[in-house]
């Protein structure tokens, strides 16, 4: 029998609409964009309509919209292409990011860190992970480089006051990054004010996996990361995944066209598990913002139980569930995101991640909740 | 029909490989675990049990047999229950077996405590040794049928309530064996060298190990003869261990083995190797496993180190928790503290304890 699935804040599964959609380029139209011929056109077509669909749907220009291989390769390009380029142009070696971003991020700022000798400062976040915009606002000026900040947390699902960070930057013209690669499919309105630059990855909105798309404003300029051919601008090497990058564009027009519908689902799903869990395990707290939450998305620590045998016993009770404190290599480092909101090791071991989909149902997220109730009193030191 | 679900304790190796494969076939409903124990770290981590190569291996062979595999981190109770006291016997004159430390304090009791919280009430492993379940609730811990292979040794520290929980699948069966019945199943293990002993050591040889991690405990001193006479000079008495014979530099006539190790005055004794007709030890923290039915003195084998022969042996207050042992024999083993003895009765183990 399959597990019940509750992680899908890890991955979607294609939506079939989508699926179909993507089709005709595997094998019928599978020229490449890139030739002069006929195929190459058809092909062509394929991604120039996606990438209209995709910005018309964002709110910005076609030119704006740079595919690349994931939401991972979009934080890469996004950070490492601005910093560099604007230590070359104005000799700018600040970074400014959060205590509580996603590794695709933190990582490659490190490595500017360690190679390329910029300086990282770490922008203050209350207790559910937001910015402090007023500490934040006293770090800004001419020597940063770039301000990137997670849009919707995957850990702990706070939304940022992305508006806000967008519009201080932009008071002081300092490019502004944010990794928009759990939020995409699970807020109400995206609007591109002032946001240098955003990334996005397909598969957390029922589209493929290996696809995913920088937002980048015009008149921003990046180096390239990826180098080779002149796809995308020159700024993003490497033949065009047409079937993907179709695939994309279906599925956030879909997910966008529906969203009032998915969200309300969601939200229902999300709020009973919050409401469940709460209620019938007493050490448990909520992680992140209650307010301020992506609609799909249920995150907590609990007391005395680590978060990595909970996720093992649960799986093997037949629900696939995620924690942010171990992953499958057994590694048992409490997670960072946590340690930054403020939670003890000890605390943020118990971590459990929660996340539902288009199909989740009611009976699914009961289930879960006995099945809970069932091993947490096992698995308490 | 509900199928009766079994942890087995997976190292990426052939054994533990081919055991699961094996208990599968026999309908159980299989899950596998991975302990994910400290190693000194390493340039080089071919064939130790927990590098990421061997993570990779034992999940390969998980979703080929397509049953769950997970790993659970041990590294903090394996470093401070099994590093810490190797590092520690060494400095303390004995020598250590960490592996049958390792099975007692961090491999079954992890193990069965994961068993505990997933309502999982059995687990296998790969050793090569037979459980028999007796119906009148003993049990009956008997050698592996591979004499080479042979590992009751190594298990024979498990408590009772331990080994009731335990299946043993490779035990009736021999190591060739294993490796042609998991050729035949395709599995990648099938040809992957035997592990070694001393798992996290990393690229240090044991030496190498205890210099980097209690090199100022280590002082150089004298090494005398049995008359208590100055005829040469050592290391750290941590780097010898009884029986000796390489290494100790000493030009002689004939070949000088360590006799003993004067902690006290950091002294190595080395003489010549009489054969000697008997010899008496205590064991400590002795597990009894099964007592025999016979009477107070009873003549067993026993077994002093993992690859050393039985001999005969009489011992003396079994069942309590620490056993005298005599051994009369025209070829007696070294009797190294802090080794293992492991009790015999034919082929049946009859408890384990260390050597004091």
């Amino acid at each position: 029998m399959k597990n019940v699935y509750l992680d899908y804040s890890a991955t979607t599964p294609i939506d079939p609409d989508v699926l179909e959609s993507m089709m005709p380029y595997f094998s019928e139209d599978f020229g490449n964009p890139s030739s002069i011929h006929k195929h190459g056109q058809t092909a062509e077509r394929a991604i120039e309509d996606s990438r209209e669909t995709i910005a018309r749907i964002m709110g910005c220009t076609p030119s704006e919209i740079i595919f690349t291989s994931g939401g991972t390769e979009a934080n890469n390009l996004a950070i490492r292409g601005t910093a560099l380029e604007q230590k070359l142009i104005r000799k700018a070696t600040k970074i400014l990011t959060t205590p509580v971003e996603h590794e695709a991020v933190t990582k490659t700022v490190n490595q500017l860190l360690y190679l390329h000798g910029f300086e990282v400062n770490l922008i203050p976040v209350d207790n559910t992970g937001k910015v402090l915009l007023d500490e934040f606002a006293e770090m800004l000026g001419p020597d940063v480089a770039i301000v990137s900040t997670i849009f919707g947390n995957n850990e702990i699902g706070t939304i940022n006051p992305v508006e806000k960070i967008a519009t201080l930057c932009s008071e002081y013209q300092i490019p502004f990054h944010t990794d928009a690669v759990q939020a995409l499919g699970y807020i109400k309105q995206i609007s591109l004010n002032n946001i240098t630059m955003l990334s996005a990855g397909a598969h957390k909105f029922y589209g493929p996996k290996g696809v995913g798309f920088l937002y980048k404003q015009k008149l921003h300029n990046v180096f390239a990361t990826n180098t080779g051919g002149s796809q995308e601008n020159n700024i993003r090497a490497g033949t065009h995944n047409v079937p993907y990058i179709v695939g994309m564009a279906a599925a956030l027009e879909k997910t966008r066209l529906n969203y009032s519908v998915y969200a309300d689902h969601y939200t229902w799903m999300r709020d009973m598990i919050i409401s469940g869990v709460t209620t019938i395990i007493p050490g448990a707290k909520v992680t992140g913002s209650v307010g301020d939450r992506l609609c799909n998305h249920a995150s907590f620590v609990l007391n005395g139980v680590d978060g990595n045998e909970l996720v093992i016993a649960l799986d093997v009770l037949g629900y696939s569930c995620s924690s942010g404190s171990a992953c499958k290599t057994g590694n048992p480092e409490p997670s960072g995101v946590l340690l930054a909101i403020g939670l003890t090791p000890s605390d943020a071991k118990g971590s459990l991640r929660i996340s539902v989909g288009r199909s989740t149902t009611e009976e699914e997220v009961v289930g879960f909740l006995k099945a809970l109730s069932q091993i947490v009193p096992r698995l308490e030191k | 029909m509900q199928r009766k679900s079994v942890i087995v304790g997976m190292s990426g190796g052939v054994d533990s490989s081919y055991a699961a494969a094996l208990l599968k076939q026999q309908g159980y409903s299989v899950i596998g675990v991975m302990l994910n124990l400290w190693t000194e770290p390493s340039q080089s981590s071919e064939n130790r049990c927990c590098s990421l190569d061997s993570q990779y291996v034992a999940r390969r062979i998980a979703s080929k047999l397509d049953i769950p595999f997970y790993v659970i981190d041990a590294k903090e109770e394996f470093r401070h229950s099994i590093v810490e006291m190797f590092i520690n016997d060494y400095l303390d004159g004995k020598t250590p077996n960490p592996c049958v430390a390792c099975n007692l304090k961090v491999r079954w009791k992890i193990l069965l405590e994961m068993g505990d919280k997933l309502g999982i009430e059995l687990l296998a492993t790969g050793h090569y040794a037979r459980i028999i379940h007796l119906e009148n609730g003993h049990i009956h811990l008997l050698k592996g049928v591979d004499n080479t292979k042979e590992q009751s040794y190594v298990l024979s520290m498990l408590g009772v309530e331990y080994l009731n929980r335990t299946i043993l699948p490779l035990g009736s069966i021999t190591k060739e064996q294993v490796r042609n019945k998991s050729r035949d199943l395709d599995l990648q293990t099938h040809n992957r060298p035997d592990s070694q002993d001393l798992c996290f050591l990393g690229d240090l040889d044991y030496r190498q190990f205890l210099l980097k991690y209690a090199k100022d405990k280590i002082i150089p001193g004298e090494i005398v003869d049995e008359g208590g006479h100055v005829i040469g000079m050592h290391d750290g008495l941590p780097f010898y261990t009884i029986g000796q014979r390489k290494g100790l530099r000493i030009a002689f006539n004939q070949p000088l083995y360590v006799m003993a190790k004067d902690q006290c005055k950091n002294r190595l004794v080395v003489g010549l190797k009489f054969a000697k007709k008997n010899t008496e030890f205590l064991v400590k923290n002795f597990n009894l496993i099964i007592k025999p039915s016979e009477g107070r003195y009873h003549t067993y084998n026993i077994k002093v180190r993992y690859k050393s022969r039985d001999v005969p042996a009489i011992i003396h207050n079994l069942g309590s928790d620490i056993i005298k042992v005599t051994i009369n024999s025209d070829n007696i083993p070294d009797i190294v503290p802090g080794q293992v003895a492991a009790i015999y009765s034919g082929e049946l183990c009859i408890g384990g304890g260390i050597i004091v």
